[in-house]
């Protein structure tokens, strides 16, 4: 059985199908990526997965053999789901330590304590500034401390919404080196991204979302030499 | 002497003002909405402590008790009832709700406890201080709630920076869907931050009662709007903000009725309101909205 498995997913907002019926999997230990356009409908499923947004009824969401269906949004965390949201919606008004605290809210403060030594040791610049408000903290630097929040709960599956949207290219190539690094280190990632060229180089598999519908799916590799794909996605 | 003596009731009428602006600030940071029935809370804490000790004999701590619980129950069934199915509602549906709480509570209180006045006596039986050969003369009752005034304002601030529960509060009130993506529930936050806000505005009623011993079913609505003139001074949502606004609401009020008069003392301290949303719209403490992309 898949970490992850959804089948027929559908999520409107009021009259306006936004994913229409998907199904897909992730497996342990995978990246799995979610590539398409601008309204295409990969943040709303990130974030129906995540019990931000209900689904439509025989929606399926299993996580570990469990269904995710109609439970309340602030449990998933537990089940060992994480979100690290477009736009990175950091508290900025808070520290970057208590940040990171806000990531274990649900553990206990010793486990946690243990896992922000981990976050430091793969976010070196925020154990840097861990006292200063997050809302001062670079672009970059504040996709770091989404990561790094996320990464605090120690989720089985870490879904990453957009980590490169905004960033310099320097730091883009940075972000994607971190994605990399915390798959070899056993993280299992499901990654939505605009940027399907570097997205592809790290995933092992993707999915071609259009229009709330999966167009195309397989290896990562083998859509990065698709030709419809380097038409509509990679410029070329 | 007389100035000094002004200062220090101004001092503690503020203190009064502060207790309950931080309750319609934190309510404000948190649940994103102007709870015009916050006012309404302080007199029935009052009502309660009154009857408390009037009807049953019950000593003053455990009536102060006793109005603080029953003000905290009454703060998280308002908030079950009338505010949590309007969660996603506009703010102006709220808003109308609240001032028809408002107006349930104070008619209410007008069947159980009926029209007349009730004369509160003080809960404070301390000798009065007495300084400078006994030219200054300060009540108990005034130096206790500006002593309230100072733990309230400590206690919250350690409760929202140190600890857990309160990092949370914060972070619900900066991004609700963030929050919930940490694990906290969002709704019991909003429903804690009522309780606290509630049983504060408890204190604040028993405080005000026992400097201007007339209880009414209305008592609480002119201090409600002036607390809540106090917290947009500070600016609203700042907790700071709530104490220095209602402290020095309180300052500008009894020297209004001092040197300007009686009758135009309310009229001042509102027009210092209006003064500050044309030159500081965010208030004294509050912080301009600005966000990095």
């Amino acid at each position: 059985m898949s970490l992850l498995h959804i089948e027929n997913l559908n999520v409107s907002y009021g009259a306006i199908r936004a994913v229409k019926g998907i199904s897909f999997d992730v497996e342990e230990g995978e990246i799995v990526t979610l590539i398409g356009a601008n309204g295409a409908g990969k943040t709303t499923t990130l974030n129906t997965i995540a019990g931000l947004l209900k689904p439509t009824p025989y929606s399926q969401i299993t996580f570990n053999d469990k269904s995710l269906i109609g439970i309340p949004a602030h449990t998933i965390v537990s089940k060992g789901i994480a979100l690290c949201p477009e736009g990175r919606r950091v508290f900025t008004g808070m520290s970057v330590q208590d940040n990171l605290d806000m990531g274990a809210f649900t553990r206990d403060d010793a486990e946690a304590a243990e896992t922000i030594e981990k976050v430091f040791e793969s976010f070196p610049r925020l154990k840097e500034r861990r006292n200063q408000s997050a809302g001062t903290l670079s672009g970059g630097e504040q996709q770091m401390l989404a990561m790094g929040r996320a990464l605090m709960s120690k989720p089985k599956l870490l879904m990453l919404d957009e980590p490169s949207m905004g960033l310099a290219p320097i730091l883009v190539q940075e972000i994607f080196e971190i994605i990399k690094r915390l798959h070899s280190q056993g993280t299992t990632i499901l990654l939505v991204e605009q940027n399907a060229q570097m997205a592809l180089s790290v995933a092992d598999r993707a999915y071609v979302l259009e229009t709330g519908k999966i167009s195309m799916s397989g290896p990562a590799r083998e859509l990065l030499e698709d030709d419809r794909v380097k038409k509509a996605y990679l410029g070329g | 002497m007389e100035i000094l003596t002004n200062l220090i009731n101004g001092m503690s009428l503020g203190s009064v003002y502060a207790i309950i602006a931080l309750g319609y600030t934190m309510v404000y940071g948190i649940a994103k909405m102007l709870n015009f029935a916050h006012g309404d809370v302080i007199m029935v804490g009052a009502y309660i402590c009154f009857c408390a000790i009037s009807y049953l004999g019950l000593p003053a701590i455990a009536a102060v008790l006793l109005a603080v619980v029953g003000c905290t129950v009454l703060g998280i069934v308002v908030e079950r009832l009338a505010y949590k199915p309007l969660r996603d509602a506009p703010s102006l549906n709220v808003l109308i709700t609240a001032i028809g709480v408002s107006y349930f509570l104070q008619n209410a209180a007008l069947i159980i406890m009926g029209s007349d006045p009730k004369s509160f006596s003080s809960i404070i039986s301390l000798p009065a201080l007495r300084l400078f050969d006994g030219k200054l003369v300060i009540s108990a009752t005034t130096v206790l709630t500006i002593v309230a005034c100072v733990v309230v304002m400590v206690a919250l601030t350690f409760f929202t920076t140190k600890t857990k529960m309160g990092k949370a509060m914060r972070a619900c009130s900066e991004d609700r869907g963030a929050a919930t993506l940490m694990g906290i529930n969002v709704n019991s936050t909003i429903s804690m931050v009522f309780a606290i806000g509630s049983g504060l505005a408890a204190i604040a009623g028993v405080l005000l009662c026992s400097a201007y011993p007339t209880l009414m079913p209305t008592t609480g609505s002119m201090p409600g709007i002036k607390a809540f003139t106090a917290a947009v001074l500070g600016g609203i949502g700042s907790i700071p903000g709530a104490a220095l606004g209602g402290v020095l609401l309180g300052i500008i009020e009894i020297f209004a009725r001092a040197y300007i008069g009686t009758q135009i003392a309310d009229a001042v301290v509102f027009a210092v309101l209006i003064v500050m949303l044309l030159i500081r719209p965010a208030g004294l403490l509050g912080k301009d909205i600005h966000e990095k992309v």
